[in-house]
């Protein structure tokens, strides 16, 4: 049996990261509402582009525009979004593993795949396995709408070059505090979302300048819009699995410590008893 | 007039205003223009500029950045990255900004990638200027 000094030991480290993993859970919680607060309230802005981009799609007719126009799909970039800090569960992991089997899937339909990465965890897995085109660290931990039109650029410029055919984004988009949803976004070509069949397009636009130029202006403000709402819901659903994840943590050491502080206790119990027995056996033999 | 328009304006931070207006002037790509109600359907894109609306005979600026403009059926919709009210801006950033652009500008030639970028700074801060500056006047 582990000695009582020994014991002891045990049970103050466990305290201490209790401690710990219970702050890092209440920082995380309040960092939660307010990413929370930024999903919110970049949804409306996002909503209305979408409505804007499909009233433009809806009259255009024909003639498209370069990010439109579906090429042969002969290259592939996946950028794989994932947080610059770990301690949060299996955010990082699930996520790459999902890119992995991605990436193993496409292998074959495509002449080369490339692979971009935003935030370090996801740099870190991938870098050994794959090639990383490109890297952005330290934009996803405080997500701003410059950081989101620089990357978004960066794609665009890609895309426009024929470096890749195919964009496809894959992020953790938020759902509940408990839980993420995997999520493949295909960025690029744009893939104009479908007329509902409510028909409301009797509306007749004056559009100054001509729709093409709002559309080539449109566009790319999309694919921003797109990347700064993934970014958004990224960190969201971080903060959420960080929550979770040092809840959990917490937990296990307030079992830990319960299991610990019993062993103590029958360890001491022994020891005293010992102690007992040899002061008695001492006493009898004095006395015979 | 008893119509009124329904102005809403809309940035990936937040929305920054939802309200009932008489009269709405903004700077698009090809210039200045007003809406009053009852506006055909019109879409348009704006540039760095300033917007005003007239609420109850009081004209409330802000100054903007690149985005969109709608109407529709009396609804306004503003699409931009960054609007400010004439008593939000800070102007001694701007001024800093300003600073900074111009210097960077006399270093670039019009090649320049990083020429365009500063070249919108400098619009954008002389735009805040311009609109805390009216404000302060009033």
């Amino acid at each position: 049996m582990a000695s009582l000094k020994s014991i002891k030991k045990r049970i103050v480290s466990v305290k201490n990261t209790r401690q710990i993993t219970k702050a890092m859970k209440m920082v995380s919680a309040a960092k939660l509402r307010r990413a929370q607060e930024n999903v919110v309230a970049a949804r409306p802005y996002a909503l209305k582009m979408g409505e804007v981009l499909q009233s433009l799609t809806g009259t255009l007719e024909g003639d498209l525009h370069p990010l439109l126009e579906k090429r042969d799909a002969k290259k592939l970039l996946l950028i794989v979004m994932t947080s610059d800090r770990g301690l949060c569960g299996g955010f990082n992991s699930n996520l790459c593993k999902a890119g992995e089997r991605f990436l193993k899937d496409k292998q074959g339909e495509f002449e080369s795949i490339s692979v971009m990465t935003v935030g370090r965890k996801g740099y870190e897995f991938l870098k050994n396995r794959h090639t990383i085109h490109k890297n952005f660290s330290n934009i996803i931990s405080k997500p701003n709408y410059q950081a989101a039109a620089m990357l978004a650029q960066d794609v665009i410029d890609g895309y426009l070059a024929e470096d890749y055919d195919q964009v496809v984004l894959l992020f953790n988009s938020f759902r509940t505090v408990m839980s993420q949803d995997i999520t493949f976004q295909q960025l690029l070509p744009v893939v104009p979302e479908e007329q509902g069949s409510t028909d409301e397009a009797g509306v007749e636009y004056i559009y100054e300048p001509s729709v093409g130029e709002l559309l080539a202006e449109i566009l790319p403000k999309n694919i921003e819009v797109q990347i700064f709402k993934a970014m958004l819901e990224s960190v969201a659903g971080e903060h959420g699995a960080r929550m979770t994840a040092m809840d959990s943590a917490s937990k296990n050491a307030s079992e830990m410590i319960g299991k610990l502080t019993l062993q103590y206790n029958r360890a001491r119990q022994a020891a005293i008893t010992t102690e007992l027995m040899e002061i008695i056996s001492g006493a009898e033999s004095i006395k015979g | 007039m008893a119509e009124k328009m329904k102005l809403e304006i809309v940035t990936p931070y937040s929305k920054v205003l939802d309200e009932l207006v008489d009269e709405v002037t903004t700077t698009g790509k090809l210039g200045e223009f007003s809406v009053l109600p009852g506006h055909a359907p019109f879409l348009t894109s704006l540039s760095i500029g300033e917007l005003c609306y007239k609420k109850d005979g009081v004209a409330v600026c802000m100054a903007h950045n690149w985005g969109y403009f709608e109407i529709n059926d009396d609804k306004i919709i503003v699409l931009v990255e960054t609007a400010e009210r004439s008593d939000e801006i800070d102007v001694e950033r701007a001024k800093a900004a300003l600073g900074r652009a111009e210097d960077a500008l006399k270093k670039l030639v019009p090649e320049d990638k990083q020429f365009k970028v500063y070249e919108a700074a400098l619009q954008r801060a002389l735009i805040r200027m311009q609109v805390a500056g009216k404000a302060a006047r009033k």
